[in-house]
């Protein structure tokens, strides 16, 4: 049974990934770079270094949300849980290092866990009751909204008494070795998580089944594959991933702010579905999604600074976002 | 495709230049970034903002999140703002702490930073343009009382709990009302995030389960408007004190559906805000505060010039 199930799956798995082949990921970036000569073009102020790096600060949180979206929304599901459920997870940072006095490995961990737990309940809604994931996931955004404001008692939790903590996204350890590149780690967690979920979604099993979930869920169930478990699975990693999202802007905010969170899954959706990933599941790369997320940023840093009026900025990206999904279309369509 | 996608950069960059419009090298350059953006009382602050621009003749922009819990969001308008080498900064922060390192690094490169509205937590700024919240609450407070005569029970629909304004008109309110009027009880305090629909909802089950409510505040525009919806769809006649303006709480003024309101000067703090901005820039002296006041408006005075110039639509 394996056999033919792993065989299955395989035969998946090739087939997403011959169809998004490195040609794609090349124009995905030249349109990123486009976008940046621009800017660049537009204004002398845009091209700095330290513009840069605010472009890439801005984009940390958004991408490590896409990632955790990514991993929901190639086994053909969706999750609008991811907002809040950073903003929960860091609110139970805050508890944990501001209210019990905990050590901060403690709190970062259980930020983590606090994620991952929440994913395999998401996962476990989907996956044995049977309610379709964009409700599932739904009621676990407001859920988590609520709760992040019960336990907070609706004010911010900040963390002064954890002097380090700030250090999690704000300072910066590349800045340390090569002091003219001072990234900050929020950044560099950033590159970690993409490069880790890249690695667990291209060679691993679990990658394997994710895309074969997203591309035909029936015929790997009648295989004999627990589609069940592996779908909890892929919500629990995805929910981690939201809790590591929670501890970086946690860190960069220096506080859990529990009112924040929801809005911030349709900016992390937006960023995957740019990157290539389609909705109706079983194809998609973690590359795609951090340039999706990275095209964002570079719009809304690049519109500021060109100091376009706020209404016309909000006009622009909406525009942008079609082409470039209508853009993925028509190169998809020319190779099929 | 490549030729497409060339084409489509093209029309991008044309367009882009176009809005930017021309960009002159050595003018007085100051950015606001503000709390907010699509709320007329923030259009009624940029509008104050602009008028100063041109009385001083300088260029500013006007930004703020779309929603205010959007700490994040905020942060990278104003480290964008930082980007571009403002002669000064107008700031409003939504959490001060968070803002700390950017405005550390203002300070560095001696940009004058003004802060407005509810202003930052910090000694960097120079001044802070603001209304004194409390005692503009205390007032609709006192006001509440007059008109339901000392006793009986009210209730209050405010924006958020978290922020200073929330924070602020809500404690002005609730004590005023605790320290003078022990007859007056009140029975709820509801938050709907400014929100109209939400405010109504809000209203319509507070006046359900009290009913011998007297009356109601709302503590800012949107959250007034829910009070006068939820009020009317329940045909229930109670006292509404609002906070702010707006066309439509002007209307209900004007309609006695609403008794009265508090209003700032929103038009004075973006106003007062890059007028300050242009002083230190020249070196002068400014105080730490700037009190761009407050008043009570209901149907008798609100055609007063005094008043009217402040109300916005």
């Amino acid at each position: 049974m394996t056999t033919i199930a792993e065989q299955e799956t395989r035969a998946v798995i090739k087939s997403a990934v011959l169809s998004q082949g490195a040609w794609q990921k090349i124009l995905a970036f030249a349109s990123l770079i486009a976008l940046m000569a621009v800017f660049s073009i537009a204004s002398e102020n845009f091209l700095q270094r330290d513009n840069l790096i605010g472009i890439l600060q801005a984009t940390a949180v958004n991408g490590v949300l896409a990632v955790a979206a990514t991993f929901v929304i190639i086994t053909g599901g969706i999750d609008l849980s991811v907002g809040t459920l950073m903003t929960f997870c860091a609110v139970i940072a805050g508890v944990f290092l501001t209210y019990w006095g905990l050590p901060m490995p403690v709190g970062i961990l259980a930020a983590i866990a606090a994620g991952a737990l929440c994913g395999s309940i998401s996962g476990a809604i989907i996956a044995k009751m049977k309610v379709p994931p964009f409700i599932a996931t739904l009621g676990m955004m407001m859920l988590l909204k609520g709760l992040a404001l019960v336990i907070s008692g609706t004010r911010p939790i900040y963390f002064n008494d954890t002097p380090n903590f700030p250090m999690i996204s704000q300072e910066s350890l590349i800045g340390t070795i090569l002091p003219f590149l001072p990234i900050p780690n929020g950044v560099l967690i950033l590159f970690v998580v993409a490069i880790v979920s890249s690695i667990v979604l291209t060679r691993t099993a679990l990658g394997r089944y994710t895309f074969a979930l997203g591309s035909n869920e029936e015929a790997v169930r009648l295989s004999g594959v627990n589609t069940d478990f592996w779908k909890i699975i892929v919500y629990t990693v995805s929910g981690a991933i939201c809790g590591i999202a929670g501890l970086i802007i946690a860190s960069r905010l220096n506080s859990a702010q529990p009112a924040l969170g929801q809005g911030y899954e349709l900016d992390a959706i937006a960023a995957v579905v740019i990157g290539g990933t389609s909705l109706s599941g079983g194809r998609g790369t973690i590359l795609g999604t951090i340039i999706g997320a990275l095209i964002i940023s570079v719009l809304t840093n690049g519109l500021r600074i060109l100091s376009v009026a706020q209404e016309w900025q909000t006009v622009v990206t909406g525009i942008i976002i079609i082409l470039a999904v209508y853009a993925d279309i028509l190169r998809r369509k020319g190779q099929g | 495709m490549l030729n497409r996608r060339t084409l489509i950069g093209a029309i991008g960059i044309g367009a882009l230049v176009g809005l930017a419009g021309p960009a002159a090298a050595q003018e007085t350059y100051i950015p606001l970034i503000s709390k907010g953006f699509q709320h007329q009382f923030w259009q009624a602050v940029k509008a104050g903002a602009e008028q100063a621009a041109k009385d001083y003749k300088v260029r500013i922009t006007f930004e703020g999140p779309d929603s205010e819990t959007m700490v994040d969001k905020q942060i990278d308008m104003l480290s964008a703002a930082l980007a571009k080498n403002p002669q000064a900064i107008g700031f409003a922060a939504l959490d001060s702490q968070a803002a700390i390192p950017l405005l550390r690094k203002a300070q560095a490169a001696k940009i004058p930073v003004i802060a407005f509205d509810s202003g930052v937590d910090s000694d960097i700024p120079l001044t802070t343009a603001a209304t004194n919240n409390i005692a503009a609450a205390a007032l609709a407070a006192d006001k509440m009382a007059e008109f339901i005569g000392g006793e009986g029970d009210i209730a209050l629909v405010v924006h958020d709990q978290t922020s200073r304004t929330g924070i602020d008109r809500r404690d002005g309110f609730v004590n005023r009302i605790k320290e003078k009027y022990p007859k007056i009880n009140i029975v709820s305090v509801q938050y709907g995030s400014g929100d109209h629909l939400k405010s109504t909802e809000i209203t319509k089950s507070i006046l359900q389960a009290n009913p011998k409510l007297k009356g109601i505040f709302g503590a800012n525009e949107g959250s007034a408007i829910g009070v006068v919806n939820g009020a009317k769809e329940m045909n229930r006649k109670i006292v509404i004190i609002g906070y702010d303006s707006g066309k439509q709480q002007k209307q209900a003024i004007q309609e006695g559906l609403m008794a009265g309101a508090i209003t700032q000067n929103p038009v004075g703090i973006g106003y007062k805000t890059v007028e300050a901005a242009v002083k230190a820039l020249k070196g002068e002296k400014l105080d730490k505060v700037i009190d761009t006041g407050f008043f009570y408006y209901d149907k008798s005075n609100m055609s007063d010039p005094k008043i009217s110039a402040v109300l916005y639509d």
